[in-house]
């Protein structure tokens, strides 16, 4: 296809080819056809460019839709991105794409495609049907059908999809710190970097756009008598070569955050290429940078507003202001023959520039009834027809604009006052005013206040050190938005601290004269609204005038609320172009002004930012920090599979080749009970106590009594909230008189660090008392079984390991295979234990001395799976698996670690004590044997006394462990039962999901040992 | 992202260095097996959800690890002061 709407650069009256590079011609392809553009088009040009229409579907009605704007605002041209799978974006704007060498894209829009689209006739027949709130009115009932309607409704509407594939690329992280943040790089932008530099301040600029200089890359106005485009270029070499300035383009100011934190959203390689393969290194794809500035100066500039008349949707539609960056920028004129509508004198440029493309401009309408500003005159100098008075209230054409409808309106807009003439053109560009990009001033909550003047919305009150110039302040000309720029830029500096500089003064610009705008929102019709042809507010969302006007005849009163019944400003482009003319819509149709209704927020992001970016280098191996044991080398040497513990990996069990799981456990519980098991222990959390309070500190977050424990003994503790709620349990062993090392569980040792620093600092403070997280220091052998003391006594000399001398529940210091250790005679199995803990460095040593001296024991090394069976087997609870943040010690049949009789209310007292912790009936941990010895009760299965009862039933309680024990040959299991305790030996049910239902019978939680014989021999 | 700044270590730090406990200045009754249910049940569950300025704990969790109060404007996020434990606001 040629590229026929391309303005010949050696013929156009100023022989400008704007940015592009003719000399660089770029074939791409767009829905599998070729086509060719230059360097510097974006797609849309490109598109434009070869005469391509139609872009898309619209969301409900499926009508064809072009492209509309030339920036961020576009709400139509949503492209899907990539040649291949895996560099698959969706939700790109065409806009805002740059044309590569081999670039691939389609429409996002359309099924089966854009051309021909299976929706447009649901679109047409069911136009009327698919009013605002269509879909929750139709498909919320039956709620059942909801997931078809949607599987349907998306294929048919969406925006894109994402890759199946991984991303091969790069994404990273960037924080920074800078004096001055600056917004945008148009001509207030850079005169307020050019200003800020100056003074020393850091500054960083960043701008959306691929150069540098917004609007003033399509102006023909002068600066100091040259075109502007040379200041452009002078303050940007100025920016980039100064050391105190960084300058990023194709860089989105995405999210203005709290306290003057700010996400840019770079990308650097979208422009070159799909994905970059080759490169020496590979380069980052899109970097996100994470901004804390001192101030903060928006120069977002404005979007223009489209005006709203009938089948203002069709192709060849377009906003004033495109049209003159495709014309200047681009050197692509969208058309044949233009009909301009317009309620202000700055449009009338777009018809100047087409006029001097050589193309035909059929008429300005401009809806003000005698307008005379200089612009005006100039377009009628030119032989340009103005109609006054009027407005476009019709468009014709199907695939593309064939014509339009004139007729002359009332002053105040309202009302149609004359005979309706048709006009032919291929294209109607139209302007309503301008809209101040308030977004990012909106992010931290800010609202934005109606400033009449300008007919727009403007940032309002904010408590960030944010500064604004140009057009989000409703400043639109040159001069102004350079002085201003200037100003503020300066401001911003000084308010960071830095020395004011002198301000040029910008005499030489001239700007053009211009009258007032009228305010005209909604352009009026024969017919009333409801049967006028569909007058597009949100072009994305499909929301019409029609539909606003129905909403708030539905009672629908709060400008929120009509947003969310109509998605108005719903779509990916968050209304940037429907907003306004939404809100004052809603506001005739409810009878108030546009200050009253109000305006809905904006949030983050400002344009959407693919996941990569927001993920950075945070995924795969660098999502999360592992932690691993000393030994874990040897567990991996060894075929343990793992399990995560919070952070820790932890061995799950170590099968044997050709061992299915249940094997495996069977095997380990087995040998642990009748020779020696050996457990990587070292996860646990561990905190030194020391000071002279440490004992009483002890006896005030613990439920026991701490006052005796002796030098050289150990204790277990549960610890509880002030509910009386039991949140994590552990040894803690007597190292000194005053001190002590407290042991928790792998996954709450932080949590009990900060719970001891918090009621030591808050609380306590007079205590003399000092905690110190020591964890990763130790490495922890635990060897369990009948032959453990044997192994024990063949690695040391100098720990005297008689049964009478190193008692359960003792500890001392010795070594261990010549290492310093302590060693610790606890259980959590049930067996005569040994905690062996040394220097971590010297873990694997020890571990591996061990399992050499070991294997005539047989010994076999399990993991958290066997610990969590052979743990059940005797009825130990695990903390935060046996409980859930609503069980007290007693509650798990644990009163005889609660000590009712010390002098100091120690945390959880007085909250057991509540008269909801004491009532009868409370679910109590108990022991469950089902009826059939081999049947294992899922955990989570709820009980009920009697499984015929009629729903709903009587529930009493659910499965908190349950295994396998091969040690005692049939299923064991913990769980909660209503009044549990008083209830041995009774019958409860396990209904399952299969509707089968387990029968098991209430019993002691020690299935195993009663006595505890075997852990004190 | 809140910047913030700690009074023990007496430099603004990013919001990731700590994380927020819950409303200040509860003080845990001296003689808890004292108070009836009710009174306990006050000091344990009832907490102020103030729109504006509102006296919060923090913890300068991956830092000096001291707790510490700020006043903060729930509405506008503004972090009005932060102080010491055992200090009293000057903002309220
Ligand atoms: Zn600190």
């Amino acid at each position: 296809m040629t590229q026929k709407n391309r303005l010949d650069v050696n013929k156009s009256a100023n022989k400008s080819s704007g940015r592009i590079n003719v000399n660089k011609p770029i074939s791409f392809r767009y829905g599998g056809k070729p086509y060719a553009g230059y360097e510097g088009d974006t797609v849309a040009s490109a598109l434009l460019a070869n005469g391509v229409d139609i872009i898309g579907r619209s969301f409900k009605y499926s009508r064809p839709r072009g492209i509309v704007a030339a920036g961020a605002e576009e709400p139509n041209a949503i492209l899907q991105m990539g040649a291949t799978e895996a560099t698959q974006v969706p939700n790109v704007r065409a806009t805002q794409q740059e044309l590569f060498e081999g670039l691939e894209c389609k429409a996002t829009n359309g099924w089966p495609n854009e051309d021909f689209d299976l929706m447009s006739y649901v679109g047409k027949v069911g136009g009327n049907v698919m009013s605002p709130g269509f879909y929750y009115k139709t498909f919320m009932y039956p709620q059942s059908m909801w997931k078809t309607y949607e599987k349907v409704i998306r294929k048919a509407a969406g925006f894109g999809r994402s890759p199946q594939e991984n991303d091969p690329d790069i994404y990273d992280h960037i924080h920074r710190h800078c004096d001055v943040l600056i917004v945008g790089a148009g001509p207030a932008g850079l005169a307020a970097a050019a200003a800020a530099a100056q003074t020393g301040a850091r500054v960083i600029i960043a701008d959306e756009q691929a150069e540098f200089g917004g609007s003033l890359l399509h102006s023909t106005e002068l600066i100091d008598a040259e075109k502007v485009q040379v200041w452009v270029d002078k303050i940007v070499a100025q920016l980039n070569n100064a050391p105190n300035v960084v300058c990023l383009s194709r860089s989105t100011v995405n999210g203005y955050h709290d306290h003057n934190f700010l996400t840019i959203h770079e990308r650097r390689t979208d422009h070159i290429a799909d994905f970059i393969a080759e490169a020496p290194k590979k380069t980052i794809r899109q970097r996100m940078h994470r901004v804390r500035a001192k101030t903060v100066l928006l120069a977002t500039g404005a979007h223009e507003r489209p005006l709203v008349f009938g089948n203002n949707d069709v192709p060849g539609s377009m906003l004033a202001s495109a049209v003159s960056t495709y014309i200047h920028r681009y050197a692509v004129v969208p058309g044949k023959s233009l009909v301009l509508m317009t309620t202000n004198d700055y449009a009338y440029q777009t018809a100047i520039d087409w006029f001097y493309t050589g193309r035909k401009v059929v008429a300005v309408v401009d809806a003000r009834a005698n307008p005379q500003g200089q612009r005006v005159h100039q377009a009628r100098e030119l032989g340009i027809t103005v109609i006054a008075g009027s407005a476009v209230i019709d468009v014709s054409g199907n695939h593309r604009v064939s014509g339009v409808k004139v007729a002359s309106i009332d002053k105040s807009g309202e009302k149609i006052t004359g005979e309706i003439k048709p006009l032919v053109c291929d294209t109607i560009a139209s302007s309503g005013g301008w809209s101040p990009a308030v977004h990012l001033s909106c992010h931290t909550g800010s609202k934005p206040v109606w400033d009449e003047k300008i007919l727009g919305f403007v940032p309002g009150k904010t408590i960030q050190k944010q500064l604004t110039a140009g057009g989000i302040n409703g400043c639109y000309r040159l001069k102004a938005c350079l002085q201003e720029g200037y100003q503020r830029g300066c401001k911003a500096a000084t308010d960071a601290g830095f020395q004011q500089m002198p301000q040029p003064s910008f005499n030489d610009v001239i700007d053009v004269d211009e009258e007032p705008a009228m305010a005209l929102f909604h352009i009026p019709h024969t017919e009333p609204t409801s049967r006028a042809p569909k007058q597009f507010v949100d072009l994305q969302n499909d929301v019409t005038a029609a539909g606003i006007e129905m909403a708030t005849r539905e009672g629908f009163e709060s400008i929120e609320h009509v947003k969310r019944y109509t998605a108005l400003g719903f779509g990916t482009d968050q209304g940037k172009l429907g907003n306004i003319n939404g809100m004052a819509i809603t506001a005739k149709s409810l009878n108030k002004s546009i200050p009253e209704t109000g305006t809905t927020i904006f949030r983050p992001n400002y344009t959407p930012i693919t996941f990569g970016a927001i993920a950075g280098r945070h995924c795969g191996e660098l999502f999360d920090p592992k932690r691993y044991t000393a030994m874990h080398q040897w567990h991996e040497k060894n075929g343990a599979l793992f399990e995560d513990v919070g952070q820790w990996k932890r061995p799950w069990y170590f099968p044997k080749t050709g061992e299915t799981m249940q094997q495996a456990l069977d095997r380990e519980c087995l040998a642990t009970r009748k020779s020696v098991g050996i457990l990587d222990a070292s996860t646990l959390g561990k905190i030194d106590i020391q000071g002279k309070d440490a004992r009483e500190f002890l006896g005030r977050v613990y439920t026991n009594a701490w006052a005796k424990l002796a030098v050289g003994k150990c204790r277990y503790g549960l610890m509880c909230g002030e509910d009386g709620m039991v949140f994590d349990d552990g040894v803690t062993s007597c190292l000194g008189e005053n001190h002590f090392l407290m042991t928790t569980t792998t996954g709450g040792a932080a949590r009990v660090l900060e719970w001891l620093e918090l009621y030591h600092q808050t609380e306590w403070s007079d205590m003399e008392v000092y905690f110190n997280s020591v964890t990763d220091h130790w490495a922890t052998a635990t060897i369990s079984g009948p032959n453990s003391r044997q192994l024990l006594a063949e690695l040391t000399n100098d720990i005297d390991l008689d049964k009478d001398n190193f008692k359960f529940m003792d500890w001392c210091e010795g070594t261990v295979a010549g290492v310093p250790a302590r060693v610790y005679r606890i259980s959590f199995t049930g067996e005569l234990s040994f905690e062996i803990n040394v220097q971590a460095n010297y873990g694997m040593f020890v571990w591996e001395k061990l399992i050499e001296h070991g294997e005539k024991f047989n010994i076999t090394p399990y993991g958290t799976e066997t610990m969590h069976i052979l743990r059940a087997e005797k009825g130990f609870i695990i903390a935060g698996q046996d409980t859930d943040g609503s069980v007290h010690p007693y509650d798990l049949n644990m009163g005889w670690a609660v000590s009712a009789n010390k002098t100091f209310s120690f945390i959880g007292k007085r909250g057991m004590a509540r008269e909801d912790c004491v009532r009868p009936n409370r679910k109590q941990l108990v022991g469950l044997k089902t009826n059939d010895p081999k049947q294992v009760i899922p955990e989570g299965s709820q009980a009920v006394n009697d499984p015929n009862q009629p729903l709903p039933m009587d529930m009493q309680g659910h499965i908190t462990s349950s295994y396998w024990s091969a040690n005692l040959g049939h299923s064991i299991a913990m769980g909660y039962i209503k009044g549990g305790i008083n209830r041995m030996g009774e019958k409860v049910y396990y209904p399952q999901a299969d509707g089968s239902v387990i029968e098991a019978e209430i019993c002691s939680t020690i299935f195993l040992d009663p006595k505890g014989e075997r852990q004190n021999v | 992202m809140f910047y913030i700044y700690c009074p023990y270590c007496e430099e603004h730090r990013e919001e990731e260095e700590f994380h927020v406990v819950g409303q200040a200045h509860i003080d845990r009754p001296l003689d808890p097996d004292s108070l009836s249910d009710a009174e306990w049940a006050k000091y344990l569950y009832m907490r102020k959800n103030t729109r504006g300025l509102y006296q919060e704990q923090w913890l300068h969790a991956i830092g000096c690890r001291k707790f510490f109060n700020m006043t903060r404007d729930t509405v506008t996020y503004e972090i009005k002061e932060t102080y010491k434990v055992g200090e009293q606001p000057t903002v309220v």
